[in-house]
């Protein structure tokens, strides 16, 4: 019994850890910009519609449109990036050709390098080119994803039998056949993974679209909140509705998780060689 | 995790930037002006708020010459973004720039040269404002728009309950500090914030400090002057004497302090009233404004905390409608009195700081505010800064920290900052005078 325990504490702390400030946003966000730094952290407050409203209300609805961006962005991007991870993850994994390996390590070094660091130089290129301050200068960046298709490969290993592919040829189909009709169904728990993974990622990003971005008419959520956080010391802090953005923006992270959860737990590959 | 993030982005920009620093601030390229087809658009970067609301009056007047504005996030990432922007070739044509943050943008060739647009309005402003967009020179780099002047904000019923007066001098403060934390060891008169550099800049420039000056082709840099060394000092000994609190100003626990009457005193600028109503709703009209203590009985100085210009991009393709937009922006009558409105700023133009009557709700106890504000403006001093300013204000809060901690010297903390700022300086190849 008592070694049955220590897991499920452990998991516990973790769970807490993880929990605990989203339920201190929540709770926050309850509150009227008199009672957040008055009354004590876990009580809740009486404001949330008042603040939900004023949100609303803020720069005449301007919230929806970093909405509408921040899904565009991650919605977009993270389609776009599955696709990309999944064929090369695919061809990686299947195909023998002169350069794979070196193909392969390359991307893995990629892995190593933080998306930060290379903000700055994708601006200055995106500059060159024109580019910047456009939704695709979001986008594009986003879209080769070292460690997505790295992913994608392992995935297309394990869950693609040869002996499959080979009776597809066998039959007669193509190549491009063989990848829509066998390959990619396949892969869809896998994909699945990778898009969750993109989508967070893109939703939560913050530096790329903010040196990316000069029209606040283009800005995602992360970015829009940071302008009512800096406003400038000569008006009050807008604290009540920047916790009621935050809190309102991880309800869509949140939605898709409990959606996309099920194709998790399908495994298209059980039987399929049989 | 963010500013670590962006302390990254700064130091990417800043070495982007040192290499066209040793030319020192060249002459803006000639303004093109081709006969354009159609409206001159303006692109416009401010974190003003309503300023969209302002813009309008002026498009409306002036169909040829049309603005946009895009709200941005303000502070140092906002300089370190507009640097990275005019550095790849595509900044807006106008920007928000922070007094301080100004000299890295002409350093790095960012703004134009507006001297001849805004010499008719040169009157509208007093000199320790018009200081700063010039950097002491004959050349004019951006239109003020806001400024800071610093005051003593105190809680007027806490003074009468620990029967205090309002110190004239930072004698008498030290003096009330010790009283009021005699009666109660756990309310404090003030404290001490190694987080806000710019706070205590603004108490060095009232002292009378002057941290960087241009001399011909090279800089002095003086950051541990004597005027620095002494207010560094005077905080110094309260806070090891232990009657002066070591925590930060923007804080939860600040927030709390200033709720529950703990902090009775807050050496803040003019626009400590928005905070104020945002941070400690509670205390509504308990608070009132003085000057700051002086260092001498009799004086009038102040310092300024905070406070901007609007710059012209030396890349814009229509320098001349956007300095007509901006000596518009912040002189105009009807502008400065939308901007004082709207955006609630505490106007760089003497007229408009004149027109300000009403106090603020939070300080509706306190009828005559802004003549009182007025009246700290006018002796409120400034200095030149520096093109490294965010070095200089990272070394504060690096060695201010330690000696907060430690209860060690400030002074000893004011000398790294000199030594960080001249190694910076040397390295990014401008000249230092000895």
């Amino acid at each position: 019994m008592t070694r049955r325990l220590a897991p499920t504490g452990l998991l516990l702390l973790g769970a807490i850890y993880c929990l605990f400030p989203v339920s201190w946003v929540l709770v926050a966000a309850t509150k009227s910009p008199a009672e957040l730094f008055t009354t004590s952290t876990l009580t809740p407050g009486t404001g949330l519609l008042s603040n939900i409203e004023e949100l609303f209300a803020y720069r005449d609805g301007v919230f929806w449109l970093w909405l509408a961006n921040t899904l565009l962005y991650a919605g977009g991007g993270a389609l776009l990036s599955t696709a990309v991870s999944a064929v090369s993850g695919f061809a990686l994994a299947k195909y023998r050709f002169p350069g794979r390996d070196a193909i392969f390590n390359l991307l893995i070094g990629g892995i190593l390098v933080p998306a930060v660091v290379l903000a700055i130089p994708q601006y200055l290129l995106f500059s060159q080119i024109g580019m910047a301050d456009t939704y695709w200068a979001v986008l594009l960046p986003q879209i080769l994803h070292p460690y997505s298709i790295y992913l994608a490969r392992i995935y297309a290993t394990a869950a693609i039998p040869d002996s499959l592919l080979e009776a597809g040829r066998l039959d007669g189909a193509g190549e491009w056949r063989l990848m829509t009709r066998v390959a990619i169904p396949l892969m869809v728990p896998g994909m699945v993974t990778i898009f969750l993974f993109q989508f967070v990622a893109i939703w939560n990003n913050f530096l790329l679209p903010f040196i990316m971005l000069g029209d606040d008419g283009k800005f995602p959520l992360t970015v829009g909140l940071y302008t009512m956080l800096a406003a400038g010391a000569n008006q009050p802090t807008l604290y009540n509705l920047i916790l009621t953005g935050a809190l309102l923006s991880i309800i869509p992270l949140i939605a898709l998780f409990l959606t996309m959860q099920r194709y998790w737990r399908t495994d298209l590959s059980s039987g399929a060689v049989k | 995790m963010r500013t670590k993030l962006l302390g990254v982005a700064a130091l990417v920009v800043t070495l982007a930037a040192a290499g066209c620093a040793s030319e020192g601030a060249a002459p803006a390229p000639e303004a093109t002006q081709a006969a354009p087809q159609g409206p001159v658009k303006l692109t416009y970067w401010t974190w003003a708020p309503n300023m969209d609301k302002i813009v309008a009056v002026w498009n409306q007047e002036h169909p040829d010459i049309q603005v946009t504005v895009s709200k941005q996030a303000g502070g140092d990432d906002a300089a370190a973004k507009f640097l990275t922007a005019a550095k790849a070739g595509n900044p807006p044509d106008l920007v928000q720039a922070e007094y301080q943050h100004l000299p890295s943008f002409i350093a790095a060739d960012a703004v134009a040269d507006l001297t001849t647009a805004a010499a008719p309005v040169k009157a509208d402003f007093s000199e320790g404002v018009w200081g700063q967009v010039t950097l002491g020179t004959d050349t004019v780099y951006a239109i003020p728009q806001d400024s800071g002047p610093m005051m003593l904000f105190y809680r007027k019923d806490l003074f009468d309950k620990y029967d205090i007066a309002v110190p004239k001098t930072w004698q008498e403060y030290a003096e009330a500090a010790r009283k009021v934390h005699e009666q109660d060891p756990k309310v404090f008169l003030g404290t001490f914030s190694s987080k806000d550099p710019g706070a205590f800049t603004g108490l060095a420039q009232q002292a009378g400090a002057q941290w960087w000056a241009i001399d011909g082709e090279s800089w002095k840099v003086n950051v541990a002057d004597e005027p620095t060394t002494r207010v560094a000092d005077f905080w110094g000994g309260l806070v090891k004497e232990g009657v002066i609190d070591g925590m930060p100003y923007f804080t939860p626990e600040w927030n709390k302090a200033l709720n529950d009457g703990k902090l009775l005193t807050w050496p803040s600028a003019i626009w400590a009233p928005g905070v104020l109503s945002s941070n400690a709703p509670k205390a509504k009209g308990k608070w009132a404004a003085a000057p700051l203590p002086q260092w001498k009985a009799g004086e009038n100085f102040s310092g300024f905390w905070g406070g901007s210009s609007v710059a012209v991009a030396a890349k814009s393709k229509h320098q001349a409608a956007a300095a007509k937009f901006a000596t518009w922006l912040n002189t105009d009558a009807k502008a400065v009195d939308l901007l004082v409105k709207e955006a609630a700023i505490y106007p760089a133009a003497t007229k408009g700081q004149s027109a300000l009557t009403e106090a603020p709700d939070y300080f509706s106890t306190q009828p005559d505010f802004w003549q009182q504000a007025a009246g700290v403006a006018a002796g409120a001093r400034g200095f030149t800064f520096g093109p490294n300013v965010g070095v200089t204000y990272n070394a504060f809060k690096d060695s201010f920290d330690k000696a907060v901690q430690a209860r060690s010297s400030f002074s000893d903390a004011v000398r790294a900052m000199q030594e960080a700022t001249v190694a910076d300086m040397r390295k990014s190849g401008f000249q230092i005078a000895p």
